[in-house]
């Protein structure tokens, strides 16, 4: 079991620095979930317009793997459409699996892979791209 | 304290894990067991397995015979007057909803008063909510002092003669803390209240008895006293347990049975309805008899001295900050280190072959009046030494510095 395939130095970095971290003051698409298991929470808020996410920004609590998985994925989707959002969410699913996925246009993510070589923070990873399905769940049935 | 030989008699420790020699420090959540435990439970399903209390033949007798054999023991080991207060349950959880889905609905009605402290694991907390939200009940909780032990003068005040039942645990899951059970039972029932224990973290490891403490209900769970999973009890004042109505209904507990109306057997089995957990039994005997050679005042005292070790230990560790009194009288000391987030602490920890516990050890309510999201917590059982603390310290330290490298 090697630590640093866990802790890559990016992940650390999103986790010091947390991009789109706050949330917005109009009352944008808010998207609350929790971890039972653990207590980690997170509140994600997506603008989107026209089929595209404009604007990503999240708040909560939990470990470096959460935060820092919230942190990218906010970034990552930002400017996308709802569905290749979605795609993405699937690619992160994948690779939460093992399985080898290319995240071309947003590599930091790759860093994340390590998590698959512990199970017990797979869950961890994957409470922020957790947020968005719902959130995009939601926003398509108000459509 | 108790000789370290005794871990050759728990096989799983006998193992490295991602390198390095287990340290077990999770016992909070579950124990492990020695061979005499499995030995038992193996024994019994390769000899004796058959259904209780209804076979003419051979094998049901031992069945019977070996199942009421562990009530009688853990009626001993708690010092119930009685096997009839004995009722054997899945664990805790059980135990504790029992008792509010039955005596409860009974005799709480709107306007009376159910008290809790905020420190409750959440299965002595949920099953009150519920009776409360049920009845018209309120609840009400004695405030905690800065180091999570509550007082008697507040208690006085917390506790009036509206209130019904007053549920605590005997021993916190997260704070180290052993409430005063005897003094809040007394205070109860001058209020004409009936007091209801969990005594899950209580008795693994220290010596109870029910009688002494005057306590109305006390619950237990196998599991984390060397026992089987799925194992527990509830044990009650007999004259509580007859005025109460079954929980469950179907096979062994009924007397006679008719097309619009049935009766039901005497205590102890008027509450244990359909097949019993036999093994579990089994294995909950076996685990008594364990843990009565090596004697409940040798397993307190040993972990009260570690405990003691790892305050003195951690406290050299700069920026550790760990919760609840010093000087504690149980095995469970709850800590965070620094910024480090427990999750990441306990996989840092896990690499090194230590388990401990991170997240908010069902105790939501507790963690905000903390006003953390989580914790780490280690907590010890006989098998622990101080080598094991070492380790833990020297791992957290290690842990430490991984992160201050990651984080610089």
């Amino acid at each position: 079991m090697n630590l640093d395939d866990l802790y890559r130095r990016v992940i650390m970095d999103h986790y010091k620095n947390p991009r789109n971290r706050g949330s917005f003051e109009d009352d944008a698409l808010k998207i609350e979930l929790n971890n039972p298991t653990c207590g980690d929470r997170i509140t994600l808020q997506l603008k989107v317009e026209d089929g595209i996410v404009k604007d990503a920004r999240y708040s909560g609590e939990g470990c470096s793997i959460s935060m820092s998985s919230a942190s990218m994925m906010t970034e990552a989707v930002k400017g996308k459409t709802v569905a290749q959002s979605l795609e993405l969410a699937n690619r992160f699913s994948d690779l939460m699996k093992g399985e080898t996925v290319d995240f071309e246009d947003y590599e930091d993510i790759e860093a994340l892979s390590g998590v698959n070589k512990f199970p017990a923070r797979i869950k961890c990873a994957t409470l922020a791209w957790n947020a968005l399905r719902k959130g995009i769940d939601e926003e398509q049935q108000h459509q | 304290m108790i000789s370290s030989t005794i871990r050759e008699q728990f096989p799983i420790l006998n193992q490295d894990i991602n390198g390095h020699p287990l340290v077990y420090l999770d016992n909070a959540a579950t124990s492990q067991k020695p061979r005499q435990v499995i030995e038992a439970v193996k024994s019994y399903y390769e000899w004796d397995n058959a259904n209780v209390h209804r076979g003419v033949h051979t094998l049901g007798s031992r069945a019977t015979d070996a199942y009421e054999g562990a009530r009688e023991k853990l009626a001993r080991f708690i010092n119930a007057r009685s096997t009839k207060e004995i009722i054997f349950t899945r664990g805790t959880t059980t135990a504790l909803n029992m008792v509010a889905s039955s005596y409860g609905a009974a005799n709480v009605g709107e306007g009376d008063e159910i008290v809790l402290t905020l420190m409750e694991h959440h299965s002595n907390l949920i099953p009150w909510q519920q009776l409360a939200k049920r009845t018209g009940a309120t609840l009400k909780y004695i405030p905690l002092q800065q180091d999570g032990n509550i007082t008697l003068a507040d208690a006085e005040a917390t506790i009036t003669d509206r209130t019904k039942i007053v549920a605590i645990a005997y021993v916190s899951n997260v704070m180290g803390v052993t409430h005063p059970v005897k003094e809040l039972a007394e205070i109860a029932h001058r209020h004409g209240a009936v007091i209801v224990v969990d005594g899950a973290q209580s008795t693994p490891h220290m010596k109870v008895d029910v009688q002494d403490l005057d306590c109305d209900f006390y619950t237990l769970s196998g599991h984390k006293m060397c026992a089987p999973t799925g194992i527990g009890a509830l044990y009650g004042k007999k004259a509580l347990l007859e005025a109460m109505e079954p929980v469950e209904f179907g096979g062994e507990m009924i007397d006679d049975v008719g097309l619009y109306e049935s009766t039901w057997k005497e205590l102890p089995w008027k509450f244990e309805g359909g097949t019993p957990i036999i093994a579990g039994a089994v294995g909950l005997g076996a685990a008594v008899d364990f843990l009565q050679e090596i004697g409940m005042e040798a397993i307190h005292q040993h972990e009260k001295q570690l405990a003691a070790y790892a305050e003195q230990r951690l406290a050299e560790i700069d920026g550790l900050n760990v919760f609840g009194p010093r000087g504690r009288g149980v095995g469970v000391v709850t800590f965070n280190l620094g910024d480090v987030h427990p999750h990441d602490v306990a996989t840092v920890l896990d690499a090194q072959g230590i388990a401990i516990r991170a997240g908010h050890h069902c105790c939501q309510p507790l963690m905000r009046w903390l006003q953390v999201s989580s914790t780490a917590r280690a907590s010890f059982y006989l098998y622990n030494t101080e080598q094991d603390v070492d380790r833990l310290v020297s791992a957290l330290i290690k842990t430490k510095e991984y992160f201050a490298d990651e984080l610089g």
